[in-house]
């Protein structure tokens, strides 16, 4: 629907580029949801609608298990972060600079500007010695790998949610005589809530799409939905992959929709 | 200051402290530490079935960019290392060129629809953003590789016999960052372009420029600390990348992050992989750094 | 009548930032504040009003000097300890509570009784009449009610003070008008000593028993609002409250001679060159020829409705404003370049030696 003459925002040829970049985006995701509900072994060929993909995939003890374990492990990375970011941005937002600051930030941080490689090499190496050390094999590693990589995606909406609010709120309640923790009981808390859940569910989602650091942390037998596929692709393809994809993303878009709504900025 | 003013300061640093505490031990035990201990095991000798044999030794450093000849002890560049670090730098440059020649339009494009739709279209560059990497890669080999959705469909429509060989190419790599990393050219654009004010386009073309002139002379500058933030966004995951070039790039296009897994791998050289790994870490944190000082000075500017 | 004095502030300073760069919001400040008293703190933006209202809430500690509550020193209590309240600029409703909720806050704070909190919270809401809206989330409310709220609020606990920061800056005219009744009304109703924070002179003048006119950091004069109005002390309460006129002047014997060279009488005993002011509506415009009458020239007539303006030269070229009341017919009488005789009301005239 091309308006007729100038508009002011229209550059040439930019629609066109826009409209073709978020085809290019979609496709290959729908292609790979359509193709898991194909009745036949391809991933190329259409034979037809079928759930059994679903079903293979969800009779296959490897994927179950892995499921489980993806999801006990991004659960308690997304509450260990949460709850160590809350605090963090606690301390480092609405109050006067102070000396050492900036190197809170840098580390909070870290886990963002180092590329995931390294840490993973870092964290093989690290854990590899205490492995030696201690012989203890568990689900440890993982779970504080993962709590430490989630921190600063918990920590952003939370710190954005506290620099948006009124102050004044606090100083209200102080001139009301609530004590501090009054103060962070009754009025900082119920007013955050919405930033720490935002917070828990991107690390929650973060955790789950780990793979690079989960490859090399994990010891044997602890495989995750992500590490399980990235096995699966490199051998044989089937559309079994699909499947868990779909369910996956499914999982991940359900869980943005509710963070925008919790974010979304109110009238 | 009184003693109750400096009361009050002393205590809220102190708190700051305390509630960062936590947060900061297990960023120590299981990020910035074991970094450390990468820098370490880059100076000690490798281990015979992998791990690290300690002894002082520069050999993992000089193993970046020589091989000893394992007859008569010379030390000769490698090439083999030379081509994959090519490799890598070309790959993430082209990326983030590409990323931003249609990225820039795309963020343009969002940025200027009405409000409503604006958080609808950005809604969908945030969703891929946060979808699994894997899965997208993932997408993107179920439609170029041999099997795939590209090549049967060519050939059911008669125009190839033969399936064309997409994957494991340099072009596949290049095609599958592109895909991923994509969003987060887009996001600091749109970012950079929705602060932009709309009245400056009226002023330029009110003198009379062209929407051309329009884009360079006025657009392209007022959002370039954007662009800035885009590319090195771009860049440095391309640089460090593991998942998609090994998915599209199999064991003969290898990146950096391929090759640094290589050696913690079958090439058993763990010291070798600390040394590219903290050679990977400068490199990525001299491009942040580049950023950081020219945004302090874009925000100096500003004021 | 011995008066009690509910706040005093002794030698008060507060310095923002350090060093060099440090900034003295308030620069030796003393007042005494009395108990039942309808006190406003007055000046213009930045003269460090609100800094003294939050060093007397507690939310600031003074970089010297103490601060008393009924002669006790509370220079350093948190603002959880102190019996005083604060109506904030932005009022600050806790979103995530409704009406009644925020008003209840500070006597639950104070773990007084659930009936005894529904007791007070209802009286409150009676005293603003918001009964019907105790349910309500504060964000239903429009800007009068969230005010009512927040004056509910602060005093559901009975403070000994209750501190007023610019509460009715966010409100417009007519509901601005209103509330400044509604605010007298509360404050004879409860007897509590209301401590209030305005840039607005016209609501310092209505509202206050005294003014305390701020500027720099500093207490310039307090008083009445009639003896700020009538006998300010120095050029900046006397320009800053109301609309005035300065003539320079020199003593001469027992009396001041105007620079152009009439002499008039003024209850003063300052010497050398002083500064005479007196009010635009303090002046009489009478014939030339009158007696003892500042010859003058009118150069400009501003229609106000009610008033008219009329700037008159004197004959060393000192503009001078006088307000007439418009007469009936809507014509003054007066033309432009008309030469006129000036003349004061009694007591018209002010020295300032500054």
């Amino acid at each position: 629907m091309a308006s007729r003459g100038f508009v002011l925002t229209r550059l040439p040829g930019f629609n066109g580029i826009a409209l073709g970049v978020f085809v290019a985006l979609y496709l290959p995701i729908f292609m790979l949801v359509i193709y898991s509900f194909n009745a036949g072994k391809s991933v190329a060929l259409w034979e037809g609608f079928s759930l059994q993909w679903y079903g293979i995939a969800w009779a296959n003890d490897q994927v179950k298990d892995a499921t489980v374990r993806s999801l006990y492990l991004a659960l308690s990375a997304a509450v260990i972060s949460t709850v160590l970011a809350t605090m963090a941005a606690l301390g480092t937002t609405r109050r006067r600079k102070f000396r050492g600051m900036t190197f809170i930030y840098v580390m909070i941080n870290q886990p963002l500007m180092v590329p995931e490689i390294v840490s993973a090499v870092a964290l093989l190496i690290f854990f590899a010695a205490i492995k030696q050390a201690t012989d203890y094999q568990g689900m440890g590693y993982l779970i504080a790998a993962h709590s430490a990589f989630c921190i600063p995606f918990a920590y952003l909406p939370i710190r954005a949610r506290l620099e948006g609010m009124d102050l004044t709120l606090e100083t209200a309640a102080a001139d009301l005589y609530a004590s501090t923790w009054q103060t962070f009981r009754f009025v900082t808390l119920p007013l955050l809530l919405p930033g720490i859940f935002a917070g828990m569910m991107l690390a929650f989602v973060t955790s789950l799409d780990d793979v690079v650091i989960t490859v090399f942390v994990k010891s044997a037998g602890q495989d995750t939905l992500p590490t399980y596929m990235l096995g699966q692709i490199r051998r044989q393809v089937t559309a079994e992959i699909n499947a868990i994809s779909t369910v996956l993303l499914a999982l991940t878009v359900a869980l943005l929709t509710l963070f925008f709504l919790l974010t979304r900025k109110k009238g | 200051m009184s003693p109750a003013e400096q009361e009050l300061v002393t205590r809220s640093a102190r708190n700051g402290w305390l509630l960062s505490a936590p947060a900061l031990v297990v960023l120590t035990l299981a990020a910035v530490g074991p970094l450390l201990i990468v820098v370490v095991y880059s100076f000690l000798l490798p281990g015979k079935y992998g791990n690290v044999v300690w002894g002082f030794s520069l050999d993992a450093w000089s193993g970046i960019l020589y091989t000893r000849d394992i007859f008569d002890g010379t030390l000769a560049l490698a090439d083999a290392h030379l081509s994959i670090f090519w490799r890598s730098v070309k790959l993430s440059i082209l990326t983030t060129i590409f990323t931003f020649v249609v990225g820039f339009p795309t963020a343009w494009f969002i940025a200027t629809r009405p409000q409503k739709a604006r958080a609808m279209w950005l809604f969908l560059i945030t969703i891929p953003f946060w979808t699994n990497l894997l899965i997208r890669t993932f997408a993107i080999n179920e439609i170029i590789r041999n099997e795939g959705l590209l090549n049967s469909t060519l050939i059911k429509l008669g125009l190839i016999t033969q399936p064309i060989e997409m994957i494991y190419t340099d072009g596949a790599v290049f095609v599958g960052m592109t895909y991923v990393y994509l969003p987060l050219m887009v996001l600091p654009l749109f970012a950079a372009i929705d602060r932009f004010d709309m009245r400056l386009m009226e002023a330029a073309y009110d003198l009379y420029a062209s929407p051309m002139q329009v884009l360079r002379r006025v657009i392209m500058p007022v959002v370039k600390p954007g662009i800035v933030a885009g590319s090195i966004l771009v860049f440095v995951p391309s640089l460090g990348a593991y998942v998609t070039p090994r998915l599209l790039g199999g064991g003969k296009n290898m990146m950096i992050g391929n090759f640094i897994e290589l050696q913690f791998g079958q090439g058993r050289n763990w010291p070798l992989g600390a040394s590219l790994s903290v050679t990977l870490l400068i490199v990525v944190t001299g491009a942040l750094l580049i950023y950081v000082r020219y945004a302090n000075r874009e925000a100096g500017n500003g004021q | 009548m011995t008066q009690t004095i509910a706040v005093e502030a002794n030698h008060v300073v507060k310095a923002f930032g350090h060093g060099e760069t440090a900034v003295r919001a308030l620069n030796d400040v003393s007042v005494q504040i009395r108990t039942g008293e309808f006190f406003t703190l007055l000046g213009p933006s930045g003269c460090g009003k609100t800094t003294l209202l939050r060093l007397i809430a507690g939310f600031e500690m003074p970089s010297a000097g103490t601060i008393l509550l009924d002669g006790a020193d509370i220079t350093t209590l948190p603002p959880n300890k102190r019996p005083v309240n604060t109506v904030f600029q932005s009022y600050a409703l806790f979103p995530h509570l409704t009406v009644a909720q925020n008003i209840g806050f500070g006597l639950e704070m104070l773990g007084r009784p659930k009936a005894e909190v529904k007791a007070r919270v209802d009286q409150m809401l009676a005293l603003v009449k918001l009964e019907p809206m105790a349910d309500r989330k504060t964000s239903q409310l429009s800007g009068g009610q969230q005010q009512r709220v927040a004056l509910a609020r602060a005093l559901a606990p009975t403070p000994k003070v209750l501190l007023l920061d610019e509460p009715l800056s966010a409100l417009d005219l007519k509901l601005r008008k209103e509330m400044q009744l509604e605010l007298k009304r509360l404050q004879l109703e409860t007897g509590i000593t209301f401590v209030f924070v305005t840039h607005d002179q016209e609501e310092a003048l209505t509202m206050s028993d005294r003014i305390g006119v701020m500027s720099a950091g500093k207490l310039q004069q307090v008083g009445s609002p009639k003896e700020i109005y009538t006998k300010p002390v120095n050029r900046f309460v006397a320009s800053f409250i109301g609309e005035t006129n300065f003539l320079p002047a020199t003593r001469d014997g027992d009396a001041y001679r105007l620079d152009c060279g009439i002499k008039v009488a003024a209850p003063s005993s300052a010497t050398g060159r002083v500064t005479l002011t007196v009010r635009p509506e303090q002046i009489r415009i009478g014939a030339e020829t009158d007696a003892d009458a500042l010859p003058a020239k009118v150069t400009n007539l501003v229609y106000f409705g009610t008033d008219t303006h009329c700037h008159v030269n004197l004959p060393d070229g000192t503009e001078v404003v006088v307000r007439l009341q418009s007469p009936a017919t809507g014509d003054a009488g007066l033309a432009l370049g008309q030469a006129v005789g000036l003349s004061f009301v009694p007591d018209a005239l002010q020295v300032l030696e500054d």
